[in-house]
């Protein structure tokens, strides 16, 4: 186990690490270069546009997930008829991987095959819902997808979560007469922060690693509106044979993981050391 | 399905198969083996030797395109050899896989690129095996053409065998289309061409058809780099990247040439792909595509005639370049006798005139040599054909001219520039930045 951490992980990032400050191209080359890789990198308008993006798309798919995940949660706990079968509904699209998600949502928002031309035919004719083919909305459509996809996950974190609060409180709450959606609010929740944590970490590791749904609804497009930073540099290492440049975009993508996971780990180890 | 896929999914079945040409690429490959039977006759000639057995990668999938590889694999057979298929869907991943399997010390007999630099690093490291022996035979100097001969010799040696020819710019149309907005005759000049567009306009069809995603819309732009800034130019900017060029008033025109294309498109093209936009042609819902000769592919699928139903536009001026791409075989580096020699044998299989006639008939290519029956290949082929007798015309796509790296750095500029309101001014200094590189 440490040797597999030590190896494939630490290994493989100190060699990327090496990779982005040299001037390789197809190959590895010894040839040092300084910090020049990650000056073009951030030259380049598509890197930049793409962190751009991400920030957008992290912030929306994070809170969506969080607050859709919660609901659908708090309403399954109320003992509806066929929770079983609505859990595995809700949690089902998480099972499918993220090329076959963004097929599905490509083909469903590709105006006159999808909702669009269904909903025309219902009666609407001037009804037009073309985000996947416009510049400014086409990364809004990756969260939706994406949205759809892990809610059902955040779901079944949350009723478990839901499911572990001592059903005392829940009496003390009806007796001094607390409206709900403030025991869920002021109480339940409070109460849920490590699971809420576990769900932030999941979401914001997913939000990193973003590429494949992209690739499979948009290739990025239209033109360059909905590039992320792990498409940029998949495409620098096999298409555009230069694993120097690619090596630094992801020397770059790896820093924001690190400060969010950095921070957990140490409390981590505070707690288990107490 | 993953980003531009190269030649992969630009081709689907339908191309009249002939039995008639495998019969006779049968005969030409028995011919070819007599050849290399001749060549191999030498001090070991006496040992009988074993078939010798070529392991291929190439990433020819599609219906069309695995018809043409079976005809340069029956001549290898019928040459003597054994042929081991391994085929990787995606041009991309194929590249990939012969790249880690020559780097890990297993490579494979011969392998598939395209007649563009993907394959100059692995020529540096000194991974491949020239194929000196049959260029000197064969006078490749003299037969092939430049921009052929610029990415597959390097530092005076050969390392690639080229196997046929595409072209990237024709532009091809309906001419039920062209009919009904009254287009009398094809556009034979630049100004023609973009009146026949308002005309196709007005008479309310899509003008021009196009697939929204980057390698296309670097398509349109090498098209009207070469037909309006005309061969010194398009060497220039591609071949030398000048800066002066690049910041001339000529570039500038180009560029507005191009983006002015734009209002012709229909605004549903993002993302799709380029045989969904030649069917839009066939079907006569717009009026011109332009795009490379695979696409005569799907015209013969949907039972249409070249020159009947459909035209095709070679360039937009009588002396308009020919923008070339194309396929070849490399041979990775070993020092295996058995090998080296089905290497040899597939190399003289490959560039037999009568292989790369059968194999350009399927795949909607031209012969890389002029030494072939041109009767027996359509009229937009025989066109193609006639132009590449002329040397002054012949001329490479960027990828011939510029790495993968500043190539793609240059169409994420042209596809930016195409689909956002960015200026003529800001592509220009953008496209000038990403060939700094």
């Amino acid at each position: 186990m440490a040797v597999t951490v030590l190896v494939a992980y630490l290994g493989t990032v100190l060699w990327t690490f090496r990779v982005s400050l040299t001037s390789s191209r197809t190959f590895a080359s010894d040839k040092f270069i300084g910090a020049a890789q990650y000056t073009r990198l951030f030259d380049n308008e598509r890197w930049m546009l793409s962190l751009h993006n991400l920030a957008i798309y992290g912030l929306l798919f994070i809170l969506a997930c969080i607050v859709i995940g919660f609901l659908l949660a708090v309403f399954i706990d109320q003992n509806v008829v066929g929770e079983g079968m609505l859990r595995t509904v809700f949690l089902y699209p998480y099972a499918m991987s993220f090329v076959a998600t963004g097929l599905v949502w490509q083909w469903l928002l590709t105006p006159g095959t999808g909702i669009d031309s269904v909903v025309q035919k219902l009666g609407f004719p001037d009804f037009s819902f073309d985000w996947i083919v416009d510049q400014d909305m086409a990364i809004y459509t990756v969260v939706i997808a994406t949205v759809w996809q892990f809610s059902g996950l955040v779901m079944a974190l949350m009723l478990a979560g839901l499911r572990g609060i001592d059903g005392d409180i829940w009496k003390a709450a009806r007796l001094d007469g607390i409206p709900v959606w403030r025991v869920y609010l002021a109480i339940v929740l409070p109460m849920m922060k490590a699971t809420v944590a576990t769900v932030f970490l999941l979401l914001a590791t997913t939000v990193a690693k973003l590429f494949d749904v992209v690739v499979a609804m948009t290739g990025g497009g239209p033109g360059t509106a909905s590039e992320v930073p792990a498409k940029f540099i998949m495409d620098h290492l096999f298409l555009r044979s230069n694993i120097g440049l690619a090596s630094a975009g992801a020397v770059m993508l790896l820093i924001p993981v690190i400060a969010l996971l950095a921070p957990y780990a140490y409390a981590r180890s505070r707690r288990s050391r107490a | 399905m993953y980003n531009a896929p190269r030649f992969e999914t630009r081709f689907t079945a339908g191309v009249s198969a002939g039995i008639k040409s495998r019969r006779k690429a049968r005969a030409a490959a028995w011919l070819t083996a007599g050849l290399a039977a001749a060549a191999l006759a030498g001090p070991a000639g006496a040992a009988a030797p074993a078939a010798p057995g070529a392991e291929v990668i190439h990433w020819w999938t599609s219906g069309g395109e695995s018809a043409a590889v079976k005809q340069v694999a029956q001549a290898y057979r019928a040459a003597g050899g054994v042929w081991v298929d391994t085929a990787i869907a995606g041009g991309d991943q194929s590249r990939a896989v012969t790249i880690n399997r020559i780097v890990g010390g297993n490579p494979p007999t011969a392998a598939q690129f395209n007649t563009s630099k993907q394959f100059v690093d692995v020529i540096e490291e000194g991974m491949l095996n020239n194929v000196d022996d049959i260029a000197r035979a064969q006078n490749w100097d003299k037969l092939l053409p430049e921009p052929i001969v610029n990415v597959i010799k390097v530092n005076g040696h050969y390392y690639a065998v080229p196997l046929n020819i595409h072209m990237q710019a024709w532009i091809w149309y309906s001419k039920a289309a062209f009919q009904k907005a009254g287009i009398a005759k094809e556009p034979a000049t630049v100004d023609e061409f973009f009146a026949a567009l308002d005309k196709l306009k007005a008479a309310g069809i899509v003008p021009l058809a196009h697939g929204g995603q980057s390698w296309q819309e670097t398509v349109l732009f090498t098209a009207m780099l070469s037909n309006l800034g005309g061969r010194d130019l398009y060497l220039k900017v591609l071949r030398d990247r000048d800066p002066k060029a690049l910041a001339s008033p000529a570039f500038r025109n180009v560029l507005a040439a191009y983006k002015r294309l734009q209002s012709y498109v229909d605004p549903r093209s993002p993302g799709r792909n380029w045989n969904d936009a030649t069917a839009m042609v066939i079907s006569g819902k717009a009026g011109m595509q332009i795009m490379g000769d695979w696409a005569k592919g799907e015209f013969i699928a949907a039972k249409q005639v070249p020159g009947q139903q459909f035209g095709c536009i070679a360039g937009l001026a009588p002396n308009s370049p020919y923008l070339m791409q194309g396929d070849v075989f490399v041979f990775p580096k070993t020092d295996n006798a058995d090998a080296v020699r089905a290497q040899k044998l597939l190399a003289n299989v490959v560039v037999a005139p009568n292989t790369q006639l059968a194999f350009s008939k399927l795949k909607g290519s031209v012969p890389v040599r002029q030494d072939v029956d041109a009767a027996q290949l359509d009229v937009c082929a025989q066109k193609g054909l006639a132009i590449l007798k002329d040397r002054t015309r012949h001329l490479g796509i960027s990828e011939v001219y510029l790495t993968p790296d500043q190539n793609g750095a240059m169409q994420d500029v042209l596809t930016a520039f195409w689909n956002t309101s960015m200026t003529v001014d800001k592509a220009q200094k953008n496209i000038a930045a990403a060939l700094r590189n």
